[in-house]
């Protein structure tokens, strides 16, 4: 959907074709191999070369089997993470740039980042340590400033009437986002050196998670906002034509959309609480496969969440083996990747 | 013509004088050799001064300032970030202690006619020497001398004491997210950290590494596997939540340092400060790596 035009015009052809089961499976198989792949080959490679036999040896106890403690406790979490991190944003992304009409959306566009970044600053310059049964502090934060922006959102966009009003919640989201950085920022400045550096490098996202505790913590958002993403992409194909189209058609609009950005913004804050605010695979993923598979959500949306997982475990493998032993950031490495390559994209398909 | 010639020897000669009072009056400017009211905006040094007995030449510190006690008292006046010029301006320093990435502000002051000072964090030798030219340039040469010598005799003896110990291969953890093993910051192969853990018998796991400081995975842990796990912490974050702390560690059993008990959590500021305490830091190092040295 790079405009909206090419949505609607070929919204009605493909919504009528009666291969879409067809269609539904070819995809699943291709994206899904290519997620399923990258997951099993990522834990393998590394900075340092491990050796299967080794990891699952038995006979070595795990207190002494370095080989296994780099797979099971160093590189799965991190693969998981990513492969969990990156299918909720690119899914995320999906839904929000269909239900706002706006290509640009991601996200992060409606606050929901934000909040969840004040949360963890806050626990990071102020906060001591304190832990929610598997949540650690900072994650746990960030899920309650995520929840508290998201409240704050839908009441205003639902101040006049039932509905959700796209406009207002679009502008609404953009004003919370710079409202909250400015006391982000503002809780920086009053933090000393050490803190601002730690905050500053959990703005640009980390998958490295060292144990499956966080891991645990997010799986139930994420599951919970998949199975509201599955009732969703019959209602997202019609709200992505306009709102009175789908309401024409039979969709219950107020319906669609509370749904629509409950489920999506649960994700982003499961996501966003796991591993900072990784940026870039909201917006790549999706309109790279858009651009792949065509505009109908029964398809964009599961292709989405599985290739938004391959691509960012392996952003993540190139972000903590490139310069090895110092890492780069995966955000960074996200940018970077996505950036130049959905600008090629872009242009040479214009 | 007479006439003409005589009023250009005047003006030379009036502009002659008017330059030579204004040079004399520059000199009257220029910095006394012993600076009354000294302005720091790097905690390090404020400790420096104060050490060379300086402290009372002292007017104001920077907001990160605590130690020594006395600088409680002293106005605030911004830090590396934020340093409040105007504030500074209205103190009448003799001289200003600026950060080496303060450039503008130092130009500034010395447009204003302030003498500064810049410094930046090496490793132990320019701490050393930084007492030094701080003595020179505030009339405490002797005591800065005599600072210098007497740090010089402590690391000395740390050095004695671990003589012929087994250098343990450590990893120097200074952050880290309470209760995880994210955000975990180590000391890099360059620096005073380094220094200061080197001459206290440790050797740096991450000593290839060309940086003050990095954060590394959890598989490079893993695959450092240091013998030691130096944990020093500013603050008491530790204390807030000791249940949690150990937790975060045993994750990595297979590490020699967490399997034979030898992650050692040290609090303190005077830990990571690159000024007159850091022989104090260098022996509590010491004697967390090699505590059979001190009995």
């Amino acid at each position: 959907m790079i405009s909206l035009d090419s949505a609607e015009s070929s919204l009605p052809r493909r919504l009528g074709g009666a291969s879409i089961r067809g269609r539904l499976i070819s995809t699943l198989i291709g994206f899904g191999t290519l997620a399923v792949v990258t997951c099993v080959l990522a834990p393998l490679v590394g900075t340092t070369s491990i050796s299967l036999t080794r990891v699952f040896d038995p006979s070595i106890p795990f207190e002494q089997n370095v080989d296994a403690q780099i797979f099971f406790v160093a590189r799965l979490p991190r693969v998981l993470a990513g492969a969990l991190v990156g299918s909720a944003l690119a899914s995320a992304g999906v839904v929000f740039q269909a239900m706002l009409r706006n290509p640009l959306a991601t996200p992060f566009t409606l606050g929901v980042s934000a909040g969840a970044s004040l949360g963890a600053m806050l626990v990071i310059i102020f906060g001591g340590a304190f832990a929610l049964g598997p949540l650690s502090a900072v994650p746990a934060a960030s899920l309650a400033g995520a929840a508290a922006a998201t409240a704050v959102v839908y009441w205003l966009a639902t101040r006049h009437g039932h509905a959700i009003s796209t406009s207002v919640l679009l502008l609404a989201g953009v004003t919370l986002n710079s409202f909250l950085s400015a006391i982000i920022m503002f809780v920086q400045y009053l933090a000393d050196f050490a803190q601002v550096y730690r905050a500053a490098r959990w703005i640009m996202g980390d998958l490295d998670i060292g144990g499956y505790d966080s891991l645990l913590a997010a799986l139930p958002l994420v599951i919970a906002a998949f199975g509201l993403f599955a009732l969703l992409p019959s209602s997202l194909n019609l709200l992505s034509v306009g709102k009175d189209a789908a309401a024409a058609r039979g969709v219950d609009v107020p319906r669609a959309q509370r749904l629509a950005f409950f489920s999506a913004s649960m994700a982003t804050a499961a996501a966003v609480s796991l591993a900072g605010p990784i940026g870039f695979v909201g917006i790549v993923v999706p309109h790279l496969v858009r651009l792949l598979v065509g505009v109908d959500h029964r398809i964009v949306l599961p292709a989405s969440a599985l290739f938004g997982a391959a691509f960012l475990v392996a952003c993540d493998l190139l972000a903590r083996t490139l310069l090895s032993p110092v890492e780069i950031p995966v955000g960074v490495v996200t940018a970077m990747i996505g950036g130049p390559f959905f600008l090629w994209l872009l242009v040479r398909k214009s | 013509m007479a006439a003409r010639a005589q009023k250009l020897v005047a003006f030379v000669a009036l502009a002659l004088v008017v330059f030579l009072l204004d040079g004399a009056r520059a000199q009257n400017r220029a910095p006394a050799s012993q600076p009354r009211r000294i302005v720091s905006l790097v905690p390090a040094i404020t400790e420096m001064l104060f050490a060379i007995g300086a402290g009372p030449q002292v007017v104001a510190v920077s907001s990160f300032d605590e130690f020594p006690p006395e600088v409680k008292a002293l106005p605030k006046v911004g830090a590396l970030l934020d340093p409040d010029t105007e504030r500074i301006l209205v103190l009448r320093p003799d001289l200003v202690i600026v950060y080496g990435s303060q450039s503008d502000l130092g130009k500034q002051l010395e447009r204003a006619g302030h003498r500064t000072f810049s410094y930046k964090h090496g490793g132990i030798p320019t701490t050393l020497n930084t007492i030094r030219d701080l003595g020179a340039a505030t009339g405490h040469r002797a005591e800065a001398d005599k600072l210098v010598s007497s740090l010089q005799t402590r690391l000395d003896a740390v050095r004695e004491r671990i003589k012929g110990r087994a250098q343990l291969r450590t990893m120097l953890i200074f952050e880290r997210q309470p209760g995880t093993l994210r955000s975990v910051y180590a000391s890099g192969g360059v620096g005073f950290l380094n220094e200061m853990l080197t001459i206290a018998g440790g050797k740096n796991v991450f000593a290839d590494v060309s940086k003050e400081s990095l954060q590394p995975s959890v598989e490079t842990m893993l695959t450092r596997a240091p013998e030691v796990i130096l944990e020093v912490r500013v603050t008491r974050i530790a204390e807030k939540a000791p249940a949690l702390e150990p937790d975060a560690w045993s994750a990595l059993s297979s590490v020699p340092a967490v399997r034979n008990k030898r992650v050692h959590l040290l609090t303190g500021d005077y830990l990571v400060v690159p000024g007159p305490r850091l022989a104090a830091a260098t022996e509590a190092y010491a004697r967390a790596l090699h505590p059979d040295a001190f009995k």
